[in-house]
């Protein structure tokens, strides 16, 4: 029996904007509106909408609960700021990257990704109460772009100067109720807006009615990965899974391990042992497209494997994120990959491929 | 869909026109709007010789890569050097700027499709 894909509050506003759908995680996501280097331009130049209601959010209440089962220590992490941690198993391995919002009541929000929503609840609960999964009550619309803070700001009376990359604040959009994060996946500016599923079609209509003026685009789940691809960053299930450690996925910013944590100990042995692969950023120098699981060689030994790879709009050559052994990670170094038979050329570059021209 | 003049299909979506024993050939609008964003298309060499049904090159998206068949037999004369720097003729113009190869010494398959059995053939799928 196939299981029937979940639609989110979005579904029809989707299909009335001509959206190619596609099953992604469990969710009938829109997949592309128009072409993907177009959406993908529009983030890039202007501003993009996204529907990201398919992402799972966490309520967790207790303190000592979070911070036993996240890799960052959030006794730091003042109310209304947002980090990037990681959820590990006892041998070290990623279940889940999530971002951790502090809430004004001492508990917190985890923002999960949607194919492991559930699992992630289960695997919470296992050590420990006060946690409540809300990622079906919560529908989610990104707004991503140089224009998109500016966008933001019009439908809004909130003082958003205050709102810096990484927090948060509670405050009406539209005139509807929302979390207003300044997070992303894209690599740009722009706002995260949490709201009630109720609430999201019109928020969604009036966002992209309100931005026509700056040229806004809905942008589907395929400029999202070519975005996200650019800024560098891991999509879970395809640059790491629950078989790879932080180390190697090159996330030792996100670990401390001067406190505990599930998962620390098995980190801390493999950083004293060593590892033996890393995850880098590869340029092609040729026009092939390096694509998930090919390998990386090197005088026609297989010495790696691509986790992500697709053209840069952006920068007009193709990228990909690969595993290689540490000594041959150094930026410059060059390689091939192994493109249905031919060895295509390659570098090493340093991640992220992309930044925005003036971050905030 | 536009009615194309003289082109004919193959079921894995490719068109070819024939004038004589030469050829031109490209992919039809339903594969490049189910493709999407075409970003890199490979291609034969000029004087490689073509089987009909044989691997002719790879079309790659943003979403994927997928091989091109040949729709008839013959040897390849010339490529569509353009689509190196501007893949998205694939996609603007599948009939016109964006075709791939041509033929000579062109054989039939005797298998093509005719465009209202081509037409046919895409109503029955998902767009």
């Amino acid at each position: 029996m196939i299981a029937t894909a979940e639609r989110t509050p979005l579904y029809d506003e989707h299909l009335r904007l001509g959206a190619q759908m596609i099953t992604f995680s469990g969710w009938t996501m829109p997949l592309q509106y128009s072409s993907i280097r177009e959406e993908h331009r529009a983030v890039r130049e202007a501003v993009g909408l996204f529907d990201l209601s398919h992402m799972g959010e966490l309520r967790v209440q207790d303190p000592a609960l979070g911070q036993r089962t996240v890799s960052r220590d959030l006794s730091k992490l003042r109310t209304g700021r947002i980090q990037y941690a990681l959820l590990c198993n006892e041998q070290g391995g990623i279940i889940d990257d999530i971002l951790v919002y502090a809430v004004k009541d001492g508990g917190y929000i985890f923002v999960v990704n949607a194919g492991n929503q559930d699992s992630d609840f289960v695997w919470i609960q296992s050590h420990g109460a006060g946690a409540r999964n809300v990622g079906r009550e919560w529908a989610l619309i990104g707004v991503q772009g140089p224009r998109a803070v500016e966008l933001v700001r019009r439908l809004t009376s909130e003082d958003l100067a205050g709102v810096k990359y990484y927090s948060f604040i509670d405050g009406r959009v539209a005139g509807v109720d929302c979390i207003i994060s300044r997070t992303g996946y894209t690599g740009e500016d722009g706002f995260e807006l949490f709201c009630a599923n109720d609430d999201a079609v019109r928020l969604w209509r009036t966002v992209l009615d309100e931005g026509k003026t700056d040229g806004i685009r809905p942008a589907g789940l395929g400029a999202r990965d070519t975005l996200r691809l650019e800024a560098g960053m891991r999509l879970y299930g395809n640059d790491m899974d629950a078989k790879t450690n932080p180390l190697e996925a090159g996330l030792d910013w996100t670990l401390n391990l001067d406190k505990e944590f599930i998962g620390r100990d098995a980190i801390v042995t493999a950083r004293e042992r060593g590892i033996d692969r890393v995850l880098v950023g590869l340029k092609m120098l040729d026009r092939s497209i390096p694509r998930h699981g090919y390998a990386v060689t090197d005088q026609g030994k297989g010495v790696g494997v691509i986790t992500s790879g697709n053209v840069s709009f952006t920068l007009g050559y193709s990228i990909a994120m690969a595993y290689v052994p540490p000594g041959l990670s150094r930026p410059g170094t060059p390689l091939t990959v192994d493109v249905r038979g031919t060895a295509a050329p390659a570098e090493i570059v340093p991640l992220p491929f992309y930044k925005r021209p003036h971050p905030k | 869909m536009a009615e194309q003049s003289g082109l004919r299909f193959t079921e894995t979506h490719e068109w070819v026109k024939q004038q004589g024993e030469a050829a031109t050939v490209g992919i039809s609008q339903y594969a490049q709007s189910q493709l999407g964003d075409v970003i890199y298309v490979e291609l034969p060499a000029v004087g490689q010789k073509l089987e009909a049904g044989g691997r002719l090159g790879v079309v790659e998206s943003v979403k994927a890569a997928s091989d091109l068949y040949s729709p008839v037999s013959g040897d390849v004369t010339a490529v569509n050097d353009e689509l190196k720097d501007h893949p998205e003729y694939v996609n603007q113009d599948p009939y016109g700027k964006g075709w791939l190869i041509k033929l000579q010494n062109v054989k039939e398959s005797g298998r093509l499709l005719d465009q209202q059995a081509y037409d046919a053939l895409v109503e029955g799928q998902p767009h």
